[in-house]
Formats: structure tokens, sequence, C-alpha cells
């Protein structure tokens, strides 16, 4: 861990996660190469919010931008954790899935283009329910058939953190970035607590919530593969190495038996101490980039 | 209606391969077997619940790490054994509580376990396997996810036990503070909210409902009629694309996801546009 705390470059970095979701996304291009597509002036907003008296957004919370990235091609999906809680309807999953087809697509032409997801999200709109979940299962399906050509880097940078079946689609990703306010689970903390109870898990206790989520612990137990800073330059630089780096070898949700025995050795008769399941780092990785 | 109780899974499995257990070694709560299904010996998968889990929030019926990470491993044998030969049908045949709702899970990354099993269906799918999801009670949000909502055709019984949804309706109700009875009310006009599977048809992502008299304990007829569902979604996957676009091209989507077909023909044509003006100002 970089104790850099209370450092001058600390306090004088230009902070990722304050940035919002179109900043963000377009802070990791080569300047001046980013265009947004389907973006506000589109006005392509969710048919469904307004039935239910909430009112939509022009560009439904998904900001997808395309430019080069040291001289690549490369697409930028970034979900708004500020309107609805990033979560994914059928307008922002749709521009999301078809994002990571046209991207596919180039590739299959001939025109290396990877794909980086800035996902601060709850997972599925509840307003869209059914066809949020479906664009959920579209959006995973389309990293899968991605990844095969180009790398498709996830980023869990803000507090929102990476909720529901989103953090499904993290799980399939190339790479996973992540921030120490970042976090990354398949149920909430509220969710765990109103379905198993509050023994089982205490939604008010952030230490806990943090313990178990937050991007330090998922870089430790092995299942991120970069901790950054939150720093607009170093998320930049990090991308650009991820994108030179290029498609891995196996996937981690490839490595069924790896995560399948580790699953085995565990006992689940008690609580476990988070840290527990540092062991499942087995290598050293590149931190703090 | 709405306890769930899991019967109905273990009914079809064993109804449609006379087997009902696991592979030696997997966790009793996923049914694996090979039956012939056609002229094609299928992989049928199946999550059941084990009242004598290891895992104290995965024994009724949830999806929880062992269950993902055995489904996963289950369709990756399937799809490595035939990778230089006739690429089998899987079947999922689901009828599941949800996720499982841990500490536990959380802290062992249950998110990377439900992506293995959907990562491995959408691979195998990818590859060239039919996978037609049966889905003869209920299908919940992460559950879903990870087992059955990655297949090429979705079949689902018409039948008031047959649910499919991101989240259970009290839960629902509560996460957008609403009661029951209103959120009941605003699904009769907002079909993707609606918890009826004749709703869920309307959306066009399903395949095909399916009639059948007895869902629970199904007879001699429903049986024969369910294996020749399943034989034609399963001819009809093999002739259609790989990814998931019928999805978005059938008859019922393009009126209930036109706002998807809007914003992928939008930001088609702006990438090709973008493409043109990169390329000619070179």
């Amino acid at each position: 861990m970089s104790d850099t705390s209370f450092s001058r470059e600390y306090l004088q970095r230009r902070s990722f996660i304050e940035l919002s979701a179109r900043d963000r996304a377009k802070c990791l291009f080569d300047s001046g190469t980013e265009r947004e597509l389907a973006g506000s002036f589109d006005r392509i907003e969710s048919p469904w919010l307004p039935m239910q008296d909430v009112t939509p957004q022009a560009d439904d919370g998904c900001i997808v931008m395309r430019g080069t990235i040291k001289g690549r091609q490369a697409v930028v999906i970034a979900i708004a954790g500020a309107f609805q809680g990033g979560s994914i309807g059928e307008v922002s999953g749709a521009k999301l899935t078809a994002a990571l087809d046209l991207a596919c697509l180039d590739n299959e032409k001939g025109i290396p283009t990877s794909a980086v997801l800035l996902l601060e999200t709850g997972g599925v709109r509840l307003q869209e329910a059914n066809l949020g979940l479906a664009a959920v299962a579209e959006i995973i399906s389309s990293i899968v058939a991605l990844r095969q050509h180009a790398p498709v880097i996830a980023v869990i940078a803000g507090t929102v953190g990476c909720f529901g079946g989103m953090s499904m689609a993290a799980g399939v990703s190339s790479y996973v970035v992540m921030t120490r306010e970042g976090r990354l689970g398949l149920n909430g903390p509220e969710v765990i607590e109103q379905e198993s109870g509050v023994e089982e898990f205490d939604a008010s206790d952030r230490t806990l919530i943090w313990s178990i989520a937050g991007g330090q612990q998922r870089y430790d137990q092995g299942l991120s593969d970069v901790l950054v800073d939150d720093d607009a330059d170093k998320m930049a630089k990090t991308i650009q190495e991820l994108i030179a780096k290029g498609v891995p070898a196996v996937h981690r949700s490839e490595q069924v038996d790896l995560y399948r025995s580790r699953v085995a050795a565990l006992d689940p008769s008690r609580q476990w101490d988070p840290e527990e399941l540092h062991s499942w780092a087995s290598k050293k990785k590149e931190k703090n980039l | 209606m709405s306890e769930f109780t899991g019967i109905r899974g273990r009914a079809w499995f064993k109804a449609l391969t006379g087997q009902e257990s696991s592979i030696q070694g997997d966790p009793p709560s996923v049914l694996t077997t090979d039956a012939l299904i056609g002229d094609d010996k299928g992989r049928f998968l199946c999550v059941v619940p084990d009242p004598g889990g290891r895992f104290p929030c995965a024994r009724r019926g949830e999806v929880g790490l062992e269950e993902a990470y055995t489904l996963a491993a289950r369709v990756r044998e399937v799809t490595n054994a035939d990778k230089d030969g006739k690429k089998r049908p899987i079947i999922a045949i689901v009828d599941l509580k949800s996720q499982a709702y841990g500490r536990r899970e959380e802290i062992a990354g249950i998110h990377l376990a439900a992506a293995a099993a959907a990562d491995a269906y959408a691979t195998a799918r990818f590859a060239g396997h039919p996978i037609v999801a049966l889905i003869v009670g209920q299908a919940i949000s992460g559950g879903f996810l990870t087992h059955g909502y990655q297949a090429n055709r979705l079949l689902a019984f018409d039948d008031d036990g047959v649910l499919i949804h991101a989240m259970h309706k009290e839960a629902a109700a509560r996460v957008t503070r609403r009661t029951v009875a209103q959120l009941d009310k605003l699904a009769e006009t907002v079909p993707p909210l609606s918890y009826d599977v004749r709703d869920y048809a309307k959306l066009g992502l399903l395949y095909k409902l399916l009639q059948v008299a007895n869902p629970q304990n199904p007879g001699a007829s429903d049986i024969s009629l369910v294996r020749g569902e399943l034989i034609a979604a399963i001819q009809d996957a093999r002739k259609g694309s790989r990814d998931l676009r019928t999805r978005l091209d059938s008859e019922g989507a393009r009126s209930a996801r036109k706002a998807s077909r809007l914003a992928r023909a939008r930001l088609e044509e702006q990438w090709k546009e973008q493409a043109f003006t990169t390329a000619s100002s070179y």
C-alpha cells in the first residue's frame, strides 16, 4: 500500500471519482480523439420511467465514447452513478451491449478495438426490472464475445461500487481495476441483510462492508488485477498499460477448477475474516500503478 | 404460488432424463446427466434445494458458490469434450429461488462464481452448442443470470407458478418505495415490471410459452409435448445465430424493446459515420 495519504502528490492529484461519468471517460483518451456516440442530443430516453413519474435522462445514464488510447482504437462506456444509482435500464443496457458488439465487429474486420467499462452501478434498474435483467444477460454475452479479440477492462472506482448482475459483467472481463473507494460484490449489504437477516450481514457496519467488498480486499485476494489511487492521470496510465498488455492468456472466470477447489477448501461452518482469503492472491501483481 | 419449493425442477429433470442424481463429487444441489433428446445426447442441468448443503445461505434452491462453479465445470466439460465433434445440446432446467445472499458468499466472491457459470454457458453457445433454458418454475435475478439466461432459446410454462423477475416482489416493492398493491397496479401498464409470465412473453425474449397440464407432476402427454418442444428449439437454435440477437429481433421485441432497438441503431449509425470521418481525415 502506498503511504501517500498526506503527501503533496496526493493533495495535488486530480481526483478520478469526483469527475462526472462523461469526464471520466474523456480523460482516458488521447486528447481530442474522443467522440461521444448516442449522447444527450440524441435524447434516447427510458420509455418506462415517465410512466412511473420518474424523470428520465437524455443519455439514460450511459456515456459511450470512442477514440484512441495511446494510438489504439478504444471505446469507453461509462455508467453514471449519479442517475438512478447507475442502474441498468433498457436503454443504458442496450447502449452498452451495442457498443461492445460494434467493437467486436471492428476487431473481426481487423481493426483492434478495446473496451473500457466504467462501472458505477447497483445493477438492474428495478423500474425496468425484466428488461434490465435481460440487458445484463446480453452485456455478459457481448463481453465474452469481445474479449476473445481485445481486452475488456472493468473499472470500479467510485463509491457507488459495482453490484448485482453487473458484478458478473466485471467478473467476465479481462481485467478488473479498482480504487480503495470502489466495491465489488454480487449482493449489496442491504439486500443481504434483508434476505438473510442482520446477524448474517449488518448493512450499517461500514467497516465490515469495505473489509469484504472494498478495492483493497478484492485486490489482496486476487479478484481485482490492479489497485489504483483515486487519480485521473494514474487511472489513464493504468488503462494504457492494460490495453498494451492485450488479452490475458486465460480469463479469471475461465479458471473454474482453480476457484472451485478453493471454495471446496473453505470451512462454511463459521464466518470468516476476509483476510483469510488473501492466500488466493497467488503471485505478486503490479501494485499501485 | 409465491412460496418457493423447488419441486418442479427435480420433477422435470427426472421426467426428461429418467435420472435425478448429481455427478459423483458434485454437490447434491446440482443435477447433471446426459440423456437422449431427439437424435442427440443432450446435457441436462438443474439446480435444486439441498437442505444439507455446506453453505447455510444456499440450501433452499439458491445458486451459491458451489452450485455456480459446478454448473461452470459441467458445462465446460461438455464444450471441451465436443471441441472437435458435433456440439451436443445443453438443456438448463430452471426452477431456482435466486442467487445466495450471504456474507461467506460475498467474501469468497460469489460474483465471480456466477460469472464463471454465465461465461461457461456463453462460451458453449458461441462454440456452437445449442442451449435451451426450460423455465418450469422460478427464475429470479442473479440466479437466472447464472443458470439459464445465456441460452439461445428460452422456453417457459404458461402457468402461475412460473416467475421470471429481477427481484422478489416484496423486496422490489420495498426498494422502489411502493406497496405490493401499487407495484401490481403499475405492472398492468408497465410490462417489464410484471410478475406474470404472460406479460414476460410480450417482451420478445421468450422463444415460446408452453401449455402444460400438470407442471408439478407431469404425465406422459406433458412430457412428450415438452420433449417435442425442446427438440424443435434445439433445431431452431442450430439454424440461428450464436449470439443473443434473436431476443432483440423477435416480433415481441420490435414493439416492447423499441427503445433498445433505437439506441442500437443510432449507435451503429454514428459508429460508421465516425469511422468514415476518421478515415477521410487522413
